[in-house]
């Protein structure tokens, strides 16, 4: 048993173990601080891959972004708990006969598929150079350049649909109607009053 | 040298997991979200190693494009959340179909 071995299963299981926590525990904050654990043990594994790019964006996006964002929304939201657990006991036989058919089901054609793989995954990529971040910016840049821009506009994409679902309209704030301008008539604004008193 | 087939398990045990999340917790939207990060992660579990064993960087670039996906999915479905709760106080997902609009 080599020293990798001992950190794979280390991580392998506590990865295991927070993501169940993740789909059982029943306060979402607790759930998402096991998520963020989840994505901090597979930073390690995907180190152990040689993807070390992809493991540093893991932590810095994941658990410094989107897990943030999640966990401002779980803050915001007044949720009654107890309303929300109310079907897990129901649905509990149903969530344990399908993760045993899949998990039964995959582990059963990945080792019939993979088992005598004899050759070491754990290898270093060159392209040109053993520095994994520069491999992949080269192939960013050049190959995939289309792909990468088309990344920059889904990303916008999100920002604004995002923005627009949230914005409250504020109705302090003083703003022109173009097109009630432009449909106003002169009847809508000038009132003609005869005079009454003039005629005693 | 760890043989590729512990990665393949592992990843398929997590994308199990996160199946059974989705059923289990049919009513917590919010929990619904993290089970399919959690299967998103597992998926790029297996371009890794898929790449790796190809030894071919197209999987580890596939990664990156999925990680930008998935961060602006997350961010239009915590925003949906959010536009739920406000109108309904609840984010239940049987209330989702309430919002029309």
């Amino acid at each position: 048993m080599e020293i990798e071995l001992y950190v794979f299963f280390l991580f392998s299981f506590a990865l295991i173990f927070s993501a169940l926590r993740v789909i059982t525990v029943n306060n979402p904050v607790k759930a998402a601080i096991y998520l963020v654990f989840c994505f901090f043990f597979s930073a390690i594994l995907w180190l152990l891959l040689n993807a070390e790019f992809l493991s540093i964006i893991l932590i810095l996006v994941y658990v410094g972004a989107v897990m943030v964002l999640f966990l401002f929304v779980v803050m915001m939201l007044d949720i009654n708990l107890a309303k929300i657990q109310e079907g897990f006991v129901n649905y509990f036989p149903v969530g344990l006969i399908v993760f045993f058919v899949m998990a039964v089901l995959l582990i059963f054609f990945l080792s019939d598929q993979f088992s005598n793989m004899d050759k070491n995954i754990i290898q270093e990529i060159t392209l040109i150079g053993s520095n994994n971040t520069k491999n992949l910016g080269y192939l960013l840049y050049t190959e995939f350049i289309l792909a990468f821009e088309i990344a920059g506009i889904i990303l916008l994409l999100g920002i604004i649909a995002a923005i627009t679902l949230t914005h409250k309209k504020n109705i302090l704030t003083k703003y022109q109607n173009p097109s009630e301008q432009v449909k106003a008539t002169k009847s809508d604004r000038l009132k003609v009053i005869k005079d009454e008193g003039q005629k005693q | 040298m760890i043989p590729m087939l512990y990665y393949l398990i592992l990843s398929s045990l997590l994308f199990s997991i996160s199946l059974a999340g989705i059923f289990l917790n049919r009513k917590n939207i919010l929990i619904l979200l993290m089970s399919i990060e959690i299967m998103f992660l597992s998926i790029n579990f297996n371009f890794i190693i898929f790449g790796n064993f190809l030894v071919d960087l197209t999987g580890q670039i596939f990664v990156f494009f999925i990680l930008t996906v998935v961060a602006a999915e997350s961010a239009i479905g915590l925003a949906l959340i959010v536009v739920l709760y406000r109108n309904k106080q609840s984010i239940n997902v049987d209330d989702i179909g309430k919002l029309k609009g």
